[in-house]
């Protein structure tokens, strides 16, 4: 298959990879809490539009990045507060959400379609930007690609090596004995609902903002719900999360670039092909390794705590 | 004294659950709290452990008045408890879930040193590092307790700590209890297990319907004084009324069943029969292939053509439905959730099993006037003490549950009923009420087949009895020829040596 330079690809996949990786890692962390949000989708689109006004306003892109995760957190507290203070039902508000989301983004984004926003600039990494290969494929992104890879370390080490990690799993797993042990079931969840959105935001700004970069209308085209699908496959795991994103943005970006190539394959065919590709190989993982691979065990149960 | 409590009453809208009680708990002493089902027993407890405020009367621990806020507060005094229904996290670690309960923080290396050296210390062996959801019910409650160990405590509750552990888990549970006595620690035991409590506490407070009705030593009452004065009346042992014996109803044909989860047992060279009228006891410690058989004989699980016949039908291949609707009815041992949805109606949980025989489905619809008044025959004929038919099944008590469970099924005059621990968790009128229930379905011509650990139990209704040991079942003995010691030796194989006093007591 000539025409298509591996270097590129993987650069180009790291790039395509970003928003899913941070949204699915926000919305892991909610669910590590116990509780399921649909609106991933909602919160992604919303983050993209405000975040796109923001950046294109302040002629800034990290501006833009910051009203999005603000958009995204407070829209994830509208559910939070539906959810964890009158105790509505979590897959019905989630899907709310996610519509209440795209129509808001739809009407907020009339205006901005098709403008230039400012960009970003690949961060400089000296030497390393350098290297043969490596220096091309992974060393000549922004700041935000290698926050969210960061973000995935940071996250192990917090769910699996800190007391509050442990505390916010006990609430997912258990949350009527972790209220009897005396952790505040409610506000860990809302913390949790928050993180995610806010996650889910930023995620949704890196495409309007670096990746198309400008504002169009439903531009996250499903992102959020593939997101949602990689926290299960990739059994609310970090690292598992991680080969996940990376694996549906590779896929999506070589599907594309063999299109271009010109390919004797069905075009219909290879458009499936990320999903395809990305379920097949997380049930296998999660199919090997028995242990570890169980939801939380009250994901998605309303908590209320009666005496 | 350790423990005064002065006085203590609470209410509930409706109900008083502790009318002016008041007990002393000695430092250092096993004692036992007593009562049926709805007796107050817990309420006490809870009062005692902060979950519940009493609207009258105190308590004084070590002479100082002691009110206890929540749990925490009453950690922090010296008093923890081990709840009858486990509050773990399954997905979680020994260690986080013992770090999770302790109000100090450690670090997860020096907690898993100190686990480790309370376990050794009281003889409970566990592993820092095992996931919780992965071990026995015995293992579970280890953890608990040794949470509560960690903290020093100075009085140990615990509800019904036997009633999820087979014989010889009981047996180690008991010697840590004594020793953690002899360290000047202060259980305070409840329980529906008489024996249990005659052979371990020194010391009994017995309640009724929220009243302190008696307190005695246990030691030197009698198992059924003891029952008696929790009940208030005289206790009745079954009557034994005249059977006739008629033809094998039920036969199970050299059955070899490969265990159904990767956690259970296979059932091996398993041959009986029953006869209509009679009823075959199934002795054995749990966890040798009691469920397996149970659900072999259901239709959960299906045999080979030809391994199970009902009369002179071969049913091997037929679902429980089917095999409800031809005569042969069952009762799983977990009530909530196999015997009973616990979020339907007592009416509706009539419906899912009697639908058929009962006659409750009329042109495909369900007749809800005809299965009301099945589900109210059930309440009224086995006195299941709840509001009404249109109760939750969660929102009885586990004898009451049982209670419907087995009447339900009798109710539908089934030519066939196996049980399977009839009697766990249940106080002794209910279990009483059970038995005698079993005992007169056989006697109208049913065959009759019971599962159970109790081997009391077992000597009292069966005719016949067989033990099931890893999957194997014995040949069948004449129930009246039997002796503890055969029964011991029947067994002996089950647990790989001599079994506890326990099971034989």
């Amino acid at each position: 298959m000539n025409g298509i330079d591996p270097a590129l690809l993987i650069a180009a996949l790291m790039v395509a990879s970003t928003p899913i990786l941070l949204a699915a890692l926000g919305e892991m962390v909610v669910e590590r809490a116990g509780v399921l949000n649909l609106g991933v989708e909602g919160m992604m689109i919303v983050g993209a539009v405000s975040g796109f006004i923001a950046a294109y306003g302040a002629g800034n892109a990290w501006a833009g990045f910051g009203a999005a995760i603000l958009a995204g957190a407070a829209l994830a507290l509208i559910f939070g507060v539906l959810t964890q203070g009158l105790v509505s039902n979590q897959v019905a508000t989630g899907l709310a959400l996610t519509l209440f989301g795209l129509g808001l983004a739809s009407l907020l984004g009339q205006g901005w379609v098709g403008l230039k926003g400012p960009g970003l600039g690949r961060m400089d990494l000296g030497p390393l930007a350098d290297l043969p290969f490596l220096g091309r494929a992974v060393f000549r992104h922004d700041l935000v690609v290698y926050l969210s890879l960061g973000l995935v370390i940071v996250l192990n080490l917090f769910l699996f090596r800190s007391r509050a990690g442990l505390v916010l799993r006990s609430v997912g797993e258990n949350a009527a004995s972790a209220h009897a042990l005396g952790y505040p079931v409610r506000a860990i969840r809302l913390a949790a609902i928050g993180f995610g959105g806010a996650c889910a935001g930023l995620g949704g700004a890196y495409l309007s903002i670096v990746r198309v970069p400008q504002w169009s209308d439903g531009m996250t085209a499903g992102a959020g719900w593939i997101a949602l699908a990689i926290v299960v496959f990739g059994a609310w795991r970090p690292g598992r999360v991680l080969v996940g994103a990376y694996l549906f943005g590779g896929i999506s970006v070589l599907q594309l670039n063999l299109q271009a190539a010109g390919a004797e394959l069905p075009i219909e065919l290879l458009s499936a092909s990320p999903y395809l590709v990305t379920i097949l190989v997380l049930v296998l993982i999660s199919r090997r390794r028995h242990r570890g691979g169980e939801a939380p065990a009250d994901l998605g149960r309303p908590f209320h705590a009666s005496a | 004294m350790l423990l005064s409590i002065e006085g203590l009453t609470k209410r509930y809208p409706g109900v008083v659950a502790n009318d002016d009680v008041s007990f002393q708990i000695a430092a250092g002493s096993l004692h036992a709290l007593l009562g049926e089902n709805g007796a107050g027993k817990s309420t006490l407890v809870k009062a005692v452990y902060g979950l519940v405020r009493p609207d009258e009367g105190r308590m004084l621990l070590d002479g100082e008045p002691y009110a206890p806020d929540d749990p925490r507060a009453a950690r922090a005094a010296g008093v923890t408890m081990v709840f009858q229904h486990f509050s773990l996290f399954d997905a979680l670690t020994v260690a986080e879930n013992v770090g999770l309960g302790m109000t100090e923080r450690v670090r997860q290396r020096d907690l898993s040193e100190r686990i480790r050296t309370v376990s050794r210390d009281y003889g409970l062996p566990l592993d820092p590092d095992a996931r919780v959801g992965d071990l026995s019910a015995g293992e579970r409650q280890r953890v608990e307790i040794v949470r509560c160990l960690l903290q020093d405590p100075r009085l140990l509750i615990m509800d019904e700590p036997t009633s999820v552990l087979t014989p010889q888990e009981a047996q180690i549970l008991f010697a840590t209890l004594r020793k953690l006595s002899a360290h000047g620690t202060a259980v305070l035991y409840i329980s529906h297990k008489l024996d249990e409590i005659r052979a371990l506490c020194s010391r009994a407070t017995i309640l009724r319907g929220g009243r302190l009705v008696d307190e005695c030593d246990p030691r030197t009452t009698s198992s059924r004084e003891l029952a008696e004065r929790m009940v208030g009346g005289t206790l009745a042992t079954p009557q034994l009324r005249k059977r006739d014996v008629g033809a094998t109803a039920l036969a199970v044909d050299v059955l070899d069943q490969p265990p159904a989860s990767p956690f259970g047992v296979a059932l091996r060279a398993v041959s009986f029969e029953v006869r209509a009228g009679e009823v075959l006891g199934v002795g054995g410690v749990a966890g040798n292939g009691q469920d397996e058989l149970l659900s072999i004989l259901s239709g959960e699980v299906r045999s080979r053509i030809g391994c199970v016949r009902l009369g002179d039908r071969d049913v091997s291949r037929l679902g429980p439905t089917a095999r409800r609707t031809l005569g042969l009815s069952t009762a799983p041992e977990e009530r909530l959730g196999h015997a009973a949805a616990p979020d339907m109606t007592l009416t509706e949980n009539t419906i899912v099993t009697g639908a058929r025989r009962m006659g409750l489905v009329r042109g495909g619809l369900i007749d809800w006037k005809r299965a009301a008044i099945a589900a109210a025959g059930v309440i009224r004929s086995f006195d299941v003490r709840t509001s009404g038919p249109h109760a939750a099944a969660r929102s009885l008590s586990g004898g009451n549950l049982q209670k419907f469970v087995v009447g339900r099924e009798i109710a539908q005059k089934p030519d066939v009923f196996a049980v399977n621990q009839p009697t766990w968790g249940v106080d002794a009128a209910a279990a009483a009420a059970i038995r005698q229930a079993l005992v007169d379905l056989a006697a109208q011509g049913t065959a009759v087949v019971v599962i159970s650990q109790d081997l009391d139990e077992l000597l009292e209704v069966s005719d016949r009895f067989v033990a099931l040991n890893e999957g194997r079942l014995s040949d069948p003995v004449p129930t009246a020829e039997l002796t503890v010691e055969r029964i011991g030796l029947m067994l002996g194989g089950a647990a790989g040596g001599p079994m506890p006093e326990a099971a034989v007591a």
